[in-house]
């Protein structure tokens, strides 16, 4: 099953646009990585779909089209943390997961019972329980962001757009997160789109790569088709190496050519 | 024991701290109203209040209790009033900007009313008999044309984001204030009544003002309690507020309309009183939490708390009457200073 479908997106803000007939499919249920190069164009493709950004061409969210849903009918199925959430000053753990529960309010409704219980349940599945009253920006740079990660959980959807969950995590907690990430959206059978900088661990989690160089595709498929040392010199003008790992997924190493 | 510990941690506005906040108003009510009477005694005052309750005789003659009901009493209310208004709009425009130095006259409703009110007082002729007189109405009409002009250079210029509002509200005060300042210039008789106005105070007010000012306080305090949730995801940014289904240009529209005819209704009986609207919103923030669920209700009523003891002080604390603005910041600031100290001091 398709729960995503592009065909012919231009998208930007100004006259010229970032990015330029991406055509894609993603899978229900998988988990698809947007990389390539900075500037690329890849968080503003996540915002396209998001319907964040004026575009051209087609969006289809379960095979609807987009332009016929209205801004709600959207939130109900697509979450979205952007790479740089802001944390409001003061509001606590609990407050800012609460707030992925507008969409399932009326426009005064005060949120019931079971938007708490669902807000208790996501802390619980992210081990905030024990940070659910402490101020957001008291956290951690991990804890925080498994706040955000709680906050979209929080909205329910069946589809996630995550840009760069990782920012700023070291090694071992981007693992951490990535790990979670991928046992609940198993779980729950959600699709995740996410921007991820870092290729070894898009290789490693994401189902399909697709490769965007200046707002165009590049390459689109299994990570082990997509990163290919040649593409790496040709889009990111980096000389690398690509290894494996003891069970096969791509490692993407660097390589120095003048000693 | 997770599910009673996370449900603790949710920021509600709590029936106990409405009952409390309520209950503090009441008896800011009760003070103003025995203790300002000077002349009368507050106990005689206290007993006509008694007697009122449970219908026994009161010891205050019929003039004594028509001064009670029909002077102290709409005093007090228009106090509360206004002083709801102002904390209420600038809980809102603190929100709208994400800035807390946001504050009810930050897009032109001082300065519209201001030039208004220079204009009545220069060029008007002398009128009795509306049941507004034309400089509330004026004052009410430049506040509310000030923001609109600030709203349509800011859409003008471009796109629905903040900044470009903000310097649009820049713009108009400059203006506004230039027109305001060259007319007195050209007329120096009238400084001291444009002067005496803008420095805000309710000393000539009736059950008249209380009700002309009610109804736009009343329904701008509905529509920014309802629409204080959708304020805690505008402080998420415009992006994510969007994806969650809010349209954040719409929603800024309808709060700062909300606060600006509070804003206006407030500056019309009362001229300009400085203050109230920043910090009666930190207060609470320091006090109740940061989520505008809480911020905006209990900014109303401490509000007009506040407003009701600085009017208070106004009218008793010298033997002629003082400006209400410089109360609010004379009184207010070192209050504020003392609140933020201790709450920094508190959670480094």
């Amino acid at each position: 099953m398709t729960a995503l479908h592009l065909a012919g997106v231009s998208a930007g803000y100004g006259t010229s646009p970032v990015v330029r007939g991406v055509s894609t499919e993603v899978d229900s249920g998988g988990w698809f990585a947007i990389v390539g190069p900075n500037g690329a164009g890849k968080s503003t493709l996540l915002k396209t779909i998001a319907g964040l950004v004026p575009h051209e061409g087609e969006v289809n969210l379960d095979g609807a089209p987009a332009q016929s849903l209205s801004r709600k009918e959207k939130a109900l199925l697509i979450g979205y943390a952007p790479q740089n959430p802001v944390l409001p000053d003061g509001l606590t753990v609990t407050d800012y997961v609460l707030l992925g529960r507008t969409p399932h309010l009326g426009f005064l409704a005060r949120e019931s019972g079971s938007d708490l219980s669902i807000v208790e349940e996501t802390l619980a599945r992210l081990d905030l329980g024990e940070l659910a009253e402490r101020k957001l920006r008291t956290l951690s740079g991990g804890e925080q962001q498994r706040a955000v990660l709680a906050r979209v959980l929080a909205q329910q959807t069946s589809v996630l757009l995550l840009d760069e969950p990782t920012t700023g995590l070291d090694i071992g907690h981007a693992q951490a997160l990535l790990e979670r990430l991928d046992r609940l959206r198993r779980e729950d059978g959600t699709t995740v789109v996410s921007t991820l900088h870092d290729l070894t661990f898009a290789a490693q989690y994401a189902d399909e790569l697709l490769l965007l160089d200046d707002g165009e595709v590049a390459a689109s498929g299994k990570p082990s088709e997509v990163l290919t040392a040649q593409r790496l010199r040709d889009h990111y003008g980096a000389d690398t190496e690509v290894l494996r790992t003891s069970e096969g997924h791509p490692v993407v190493a660097p390589v120095r050519t003048t000693p | 024991m997770l599910r009673s510990r996370s449900r603790a941690a949710t920021t509600r506005l709590r029936p106990r701290a409405v009952a409390l906040a309520l209950a503090v108003l009441l008896a800011a009510m009760v003070f103003a109203l025995v203790a300002g009477s000077g002349e009368l005694g507050w106990q005689r005052v206290l007993g006509e209040l008694g007697a009122q309750l449970t219908g026994t005789t009161s010891p205050l003659s019929e003039r004594e209790a028509a001064i009670v009901w029909e002077l102290r009493m709409p005093r007090v209310l228009l106090a509360g009033l206004v002083g709801a208004a102002l904390a209420g709009a600038g809980a809102a425009f603190q929100g709208v900007f994400r800035n807390p130095l946001a504050d009810p006259y930050l897009l032109g409703a001082a300065a519209g009313a201001g030039m208004a009110a220079t204009m009545v007082v220069v060029f008007a002729p002398v009128v009795t008999g509306w049941l507004i007189g034309p400089l509330p109405l004026a004052a009410f009409a430049g506040a509310l044309g000030g923001v609109a002009l600030s709203w349509l250079l800011g859409r003008s210029a471009g796109g629905s984001g903040t900044a470009t509002l903000l310097l649009a509200g820049v713009a108009v005060t400059a203006f506004l204030t230039a027109v305001q300042t060259f007319v007195q210039q050209l007329n120096t008789d009238t400084i001291k009544q444009v002067y005496t106005w803008t420095l805000g105070g309710l000393n000539v007010t009736g059950w008249r003002d209380v009700w002309v000012a009610l109804p736009y306080i009343a329904l701008a305090a509905v529509v920014l309690c309802g629409s204080a949730r959708l304020l805690d995801v505008l402080t998420l940014g415009d992006a994510e507020a969007a994806s969650l289904g809010i349209r954040p240009g719409r929603v800024r529209l309808v709060l700062l309309a909300a606060a600006s005819l509070a804003t206006a209704a407030a500056v019309a009986v009362s001229g300009l009183i400085g203050f109230v609207g920043i910090v009666v919103p930190h207060v609470v923030r320091l006090l109740a939490g940061a989520s505008y669920r809480v911020i905006v209700p209990l900014s109303l009523i401490g509000g007009a708390v506040f407003l009701i003891l600085a009017d208070f002080v106004a009218r008793t604390a010298l033997p002629g009457e003082l400006p209400l603005g410089v109360v609010t910041a004379f009184a207010g600031a070192p209050f504020f200073a003392l609140v933020l100290r201790s709450s920094r001091g508190r959670t480094p």
